[in-house]
Order: C-alpha cells, then structure tokens, then sequence
C-alpha cells in the first residue's frame, strides 16, 4: 500500500454508547481508522463486537455518542436531510438480511425507479430508465422482464441479495459497505454475489468495506483487514499482516475458529502430503 | 393485498362478525326508507304499550263488510281472557270467605262459578284483613264479569242530531269478525312503545344508527389522534417523543371516563350534540393507540427496510408513509374497530347517567336506556323498553370483536388454531 492512496473515510476517536448510567453498553469504543479509495477494507469481529453500529455510524443512520467521520478528507456534514441525501450518493450499503431489507408492500420495480431518481434521473424518459434498470439487472444475471411488477419476497434470498447489488450497480456510490452481504445465504448463492460484489468494484473502482466474521473470506478478498473486539480496534494492518502473522490473542483465536482457513493454514505441503497418502 | 382480504374473508370469526354488522347496518340504513315516521313523534297516549299489532276499534267496527264466523271455542276464549286463572283463585278465595263450601266450588267450572259469584259477592261486605287495594281488585273483578256469559250482541248507539236520542245504528254480534286487511288503521308496534308514547322500534333502529356514527367519529378521532402522535413520538424519538409521552401519561392516570364526565358536564345540557359527544369520546380515548402504535414504530424503524429507504434518500414523511405505516396499518384497523366498539360503549354509558346528547334531537342506544331506567321500566318489567336496547348494543360490540379477533388471527398467524 503506497502513501499516494487517497483517504476516503477516516474516524477519530469515534464512540457509540447505548443507554445511560447503570445500563450504558459502550458499543464502539474510540476506533480510529484511515479507509484509503478503491481498497477493499474487511471489518473482522465475532457477534456484539460492534462491527454494524460502526457500519451504521459510517453510514449516518446513528448518531455518534463522539469522535469525527471525515469523508473524502472533509468533516462528513450531516445535519440536514438534503446534506444527508449528498452523503449518500458517495456511500451506500448491502445489509445482512436480504428478506428483511425490503419494504415488502413495494414492487421491484419502484426500489430501483428510486435509485435512479436518487441519482438524478428523475425526469428521465421511461423507456430510458427501463433501459438502465435492464442494464443493472442482466449485471447481475436477473432478467427484468421476469422480475417486473413482481414483490421483492416472491424473489429467493440469492435474487434478493443480487437485486440489492444491482441496485448499486444503479447508484454507483464511491463507498459500498457491506454488512455481511453473504452470511444469510447458502454457499453456493455466496460465491455468486462475491464475484458480482468483485466485479462491481472493478467496474467502478469503488472502495469496498466488508463487515463480517468470516476471517478466511477477509484474508481472501480485502486489500487491508481491521479487527474488532468488544468495541475497538485491536489490530489493523494489510491481510497478510494481520492473518498471516496475528499479534494479539484474539485474532488468532478468530483464525484459529475458522475451520476452513486451518486447513489451508496449515501450509499446503500439509494438504498434498495428505493427498499423496490417500492416494 | 389481494391476498390478504381473501385471507380476511377466510377467516370463520370475522365472516361472522362481518356479517351481523352488516345486517345491522343494513337494517339501519333501509328500515328509516320503509318507515318514514320521524322517530321521537309521540303517537301513543300513556306509557309503555306493549309490543303487538294495534287495530283501530272503530274502524273495525265500521268495517265495510262483517263476516260471521261461527267457531267453536270463541266463547271459551274470550271468557279465559277477562278470567284469568289468577282471577279464578282469587274468585275461590273470597267465595270461601263469604260462606260458600270449599267442596262446592271447582274453579275450571266457569258457568258455575260465575253463578256462584253473583250470588255471593257483595261489594259493601267488608271481609277482616282485606286491604283497600284487594277490595277495589274485586270490584274491578266483579265490573269486567258483568254480561259475561249473554248469548247476544251489543248495540251500536248514535246520538240524533235533531231529536238528541239515542238511536241504534248497529249490533255487534259475538260472531262477527273483520278481516284485518280490511281495517283502515293497523299499526304494528313490533316493540311496542317507550315511556313518551313513541314507537319504540322506529326509535330504536335511528338510535343505533346515531349511535354508530357516533362510534364512527369518535373512533376515527381517536385513531386519527393516536395514529400521528404514536408515528412521529415513535419515529422522531428524542426529546418530540419525551413531550408527546408525558401528556399521553396524563391522559393515562386520569382515566378517561372521569374526564368524559367532566368535559361533559361543562359543556352543559344545551350544547351537548351527538357530534360533540362523539367528539368529545374520540378526544379522550386515543391514549392506547398512541402507546401501541409509538412501540410498533420504534420497533420497526432500525428495521432494514427503514434504514434502505434513508439511503435511498427518501424523506422523513415519504419514510413514515410507505415504509412504516403499511407495516402497522392492519394494527391500525384493528385499533380503528375496536375504538368504534368502545365508543359506542361509552355513549351508552355516558348516556345513562344523563350527561350524553341532549335528548330533544335524536335518540342514542344511551339515551333510550336512560329513559328506560328515569321511568323504571325495569322495575315495572316493561322490558321492550331496554332490553333490545341491551341487544342492539350486544350485538354491535359482539360483532366488532369478533372482526377484531378475526383480523388479528390473520395478520398474527401465531395466534391461528
């Protein structure tokens, strides 16, 4: 990682606390961080560690109890509903649960009519905006002739999930954080939406934030990986850094709680020696 | 939404309900074309006729044509009704004060026991522990057995207008009859009438439809009030929500009813309209809904759905419109009924202890059991003057409830059998 990058969200002492006196939970605890443009960044962190009151104080939709969000290198102003609608055009999110991510008495169709409109193509002509939203759909292998007029729970979880990136495909925000994008889905739907997740970025060079807890997924997609515990930051560094050689106990307890990483972890000579016995 | 409604009209409970409501409503709305008398014009003269069909005396006897029927047991019949079995007794009993042998009378023996009356009784007789109510029952008695058991018919007598005598102008035989169809004036009183002389079921039907209206406007008041302080307290939270929940626990720790009788007192008699009672009931009554549907919001408005739509940029109002009102309106229907139901419950009770409408304009299920219970038609057992009343209130609440309880079954599918 070169010094050039550019900073797109930085966080200073940023806190959240829930709740007051006895019954206060401080739920993100002075986390500093510097997410550089077009990184993909993984938010690594067991339940309750605040991963999604980050990813929600990131996003605006909390207040934070203190600390600064800077985006793009100026102080995020929020104050007003107009400012916040500027806020997001630049980021936008994918949440966990795609079932519960829809206003369910919407059709499909108004829930990407809304992103174009959103990014200023309300007066669009029709036809033009059908176009767009056809576009946006076939980017993620769904048919809009299929889906129109159709309600967002006559769709699977995979669908359901796809359409949420189609509808960043529409948006093109400059941030794009995902609040474990795949952890509702079964694996194979999970691999899809990773490779659409991927070639998103690389279409518009968006800087990725992944919120999740699945380490080996971290190590295998992101540029930088922050770990979190019980509200703070413990460890940040590139992905080799950070899960090749862990530094503090958690981590590599979180490593160490990965099935599927120990054993690609335990070097590949181990995996072909094991082959060459069966064999 | 299709969906749901065919859902709604699958559900056994709320078809029942909706469909006793629906009876309801139609018989209020079509009875006032069919029967247009207004409904508090006084037609009778006295106090609480009992229920039946009413035929004009005169009209019967100057009837255009008379029929003679010739019937086997008229006599008998018309003898049991001015002879009660009561009446028997009571014969039984003075005769054997007056010294006829116990032996001699059979009671079932109405020839014999007239005859044995008309010997024995004597009006000036004072039996020892006769009370002076008892003595005038036998002279009552006495009076309507006169002529009894006369074969013939009576004489219908006019005055002449030139010589000022009396001159037989017809006789009305024991075996003439009219057909009712044929009577000019018959006026059915299905439920007789109330304490005033009016009709009590013309009445009846237009206090239900007041009352419902009433019911109506409170309710959607009430909801009204509730549903937008219970949206933005909700949404909005802070310190809009602190306000809006202080002055929602002061309605809650005066109970309302209180309230309603004071708000209802001060209003005074002569100003106190049914729609001002309705008002006054919807103004009183949205505390519930307020608390339940602020819950209801504050649980929905981190849900996903919510945050999406901030992001889409959406407004706050477009927000609380499309993504969290549908989500509580089957919540909000169901408050909405069960408002309408308490309202007319409060009406009526607010009625009865005389701080409802005033009573010159139209009547209200209240108002009908207030004037049933002022002139004690309980206690003197005219019970057509309360009890469909009760009925008529029974069945609306029933109705609505079960609505209610239909609705929550399908849209709380953990509560279906």
């Amino acid at each position: 990682m070169t010094d050039e990058k550019k900073s797109c969200l930085r966080g200073s002492g940023l806190t959240k606390i829930f709740g007051l006196g006895q019954k206060k939970t401080v739920a993100v605890d002075h986390v500093d961080f510097n997410f550089y443009a077009g990184e993909i960044i993984s938010i690594v962190g067991e339940s309750g560690s605040g991963k999604t009151t980050l990813a929600k104080m990131l996003l605006g939709l909390i207040s934070t109890t203190e600390g600064e969000i800077y985006f793009e290198g100026k102080l995020r102003d929020i104050s007003t509903q107009k400012k916040k609608r500027e806020y997001w055009k630049g980021i936008q999110a994918i949440f966990q649960d795609p079932y519960s991510s829809y206003n369910i008495f919407n059709k499909i169709d108004t829930v990407l009519l809304d992103c174009i409109k959103m990014r200023g193509g309300g007066r669009l002509p029709h036809a033009k905006k059908i176009e767009m939203i056809s576009e946006a759909c076939s980017f993620v292998n769904l048919k809009f002739e299929e889906l129109t007029n159709k309600y967002p729970f006559e769709l699977s979880g995979g669908q359901m999930q796809r359409l949420m990136i189609a509808r960043i495909f529409l948006l093109k925000p400059k941030v794009l954080l995902a609040d474990e994008p795949t952890s509702m889905i079964d694996a194979c739907s999970r691999a899809t939406i990773l490779d659409m997740l991927m070639a998103l970025r690389k279409e518009t060079g968006m800087t990725l934030i992944f919120i999740t807890h699945d380490i080996g997924l971290a190590y295998f997609v992101s540029d930088s990986v922050y770990i979190m515990e019980h509200g703070k930051l413990i460890e940040s560094g590139t992905a080799d850094e950070v899960i090749l050689h862990p530094k503090k106990a958690y981590t590599k307890r979180l490593i160490n709680d990965v099935p599927k990483i120990h054993e690609e972890w335990d070097l590949s000579t181990v995996k072909v020696s094991s082959i060459w016995n069966e064999a | 939404m299709k969906h749901t409604l065919q859902q709604v009209f699958r559900s056994g409970k709320f078809v029942v309900g909706f469909i006793i409501f629906c009876i309801l409503l139609l018989i209020v709305l079509i009875y006032p074309l069919i029967v247009t008398d207004p409904p508090l014009t006084i037609i009778a003269q006295g106090t609480f006729f009992p229920p039946g069909i009413y035929v004009n005396t005169y009209d019967s006897v100057n009837s255009p044509s008379t029929y003679i029927l010739n019937l086997e047991n008229a006599g008998v019949k018309r003898i049991a009704s001015k002879l009660s079995d009561e009446d028997r007794l009571a014969m039984q009993e003075f005769l054997i004060v007056a010294g006829v042998p116990a032996e001699d009378i059979d009671i079932t023996n109405t020839p014999q026991l007239l005859e044995q009356w008309n010997s024995n009784y004597d009006p000036s007789k004072n039996i020892s522990g006769m009370t002076l109510a008892r003595s005038r029952y036998f002279q009552r008695l006495n009076t309507s057995l006169k002529g009894l058991l006369k074969p013939e018919g009576e004489i219908l007598a006019a005055i002449n207008a030139d010589s000022g005598d009396l001159e037989q102008i017809g006789l009305v035989n024991q075996n003439d009859y009219v057909n009712v169809g044929e009577v000019a004036n018959v006026r059915l009183l299905a439920l007789g009438t109330d304490n005033f002389g009016r009709d009590m079921l013309t009445e009846l039907v237009r206090a239900a439809g007041v009352s419902l209206l009433i019911g109506l406007v409170a309710g959607l008041v009430a909801t009204l009030i509730g549903l937008v302080l219970g949206l933005v307290s909700g949404y909005i939270g802070g310190i809009v929500d602190d306000l809006i929940m202080f002055v929602t626990n002061l309605f809650i720790v005066i109970p309302s009813f209180v309230l309603l009788i004071l708000i209802s007192f001060s209003i005074g008699q002569n100003k106190r309209g049914a729609f001002t009672i309705a008002l006054v009931i919807g103004l009183t009554s949205w505390v519930w809904t307020a608390r339940a549907v602020r819950s209801q919001v504050i649980s929905l408005r981190n849900r996903d759905h919510v945050n999406l739509s901030k992001l889409s940029g959406h407004s706050i109002f477009h927000i609380i419109l499309n993504d969290i009102l549908p989500y509580i309106a089957s919540y909000v229907i169901m408050a909405f009924i069960l408002q309408i139901s308490s309202a007319i419950l409060v009406e009526a009770s607010l009625s009865i202890i005389g701080l409802g409408p005033r009573t010159t304009e139209v009547p209200t299920l209240g108002l009908l059991m207030n004037w049933a219970m002022i002139y004690q038609a309980h206690i003197i057992g005219k019970w057509w003057a309360y009890f469909p009343v009760l009925v008529v209130i029974a069945l609306i609440t029933f109705s609505m409830n079960l609505m209610n309880t239909g609705l929550d079954q399908v849209f709380n599918p953990a509560l279906r059998e």
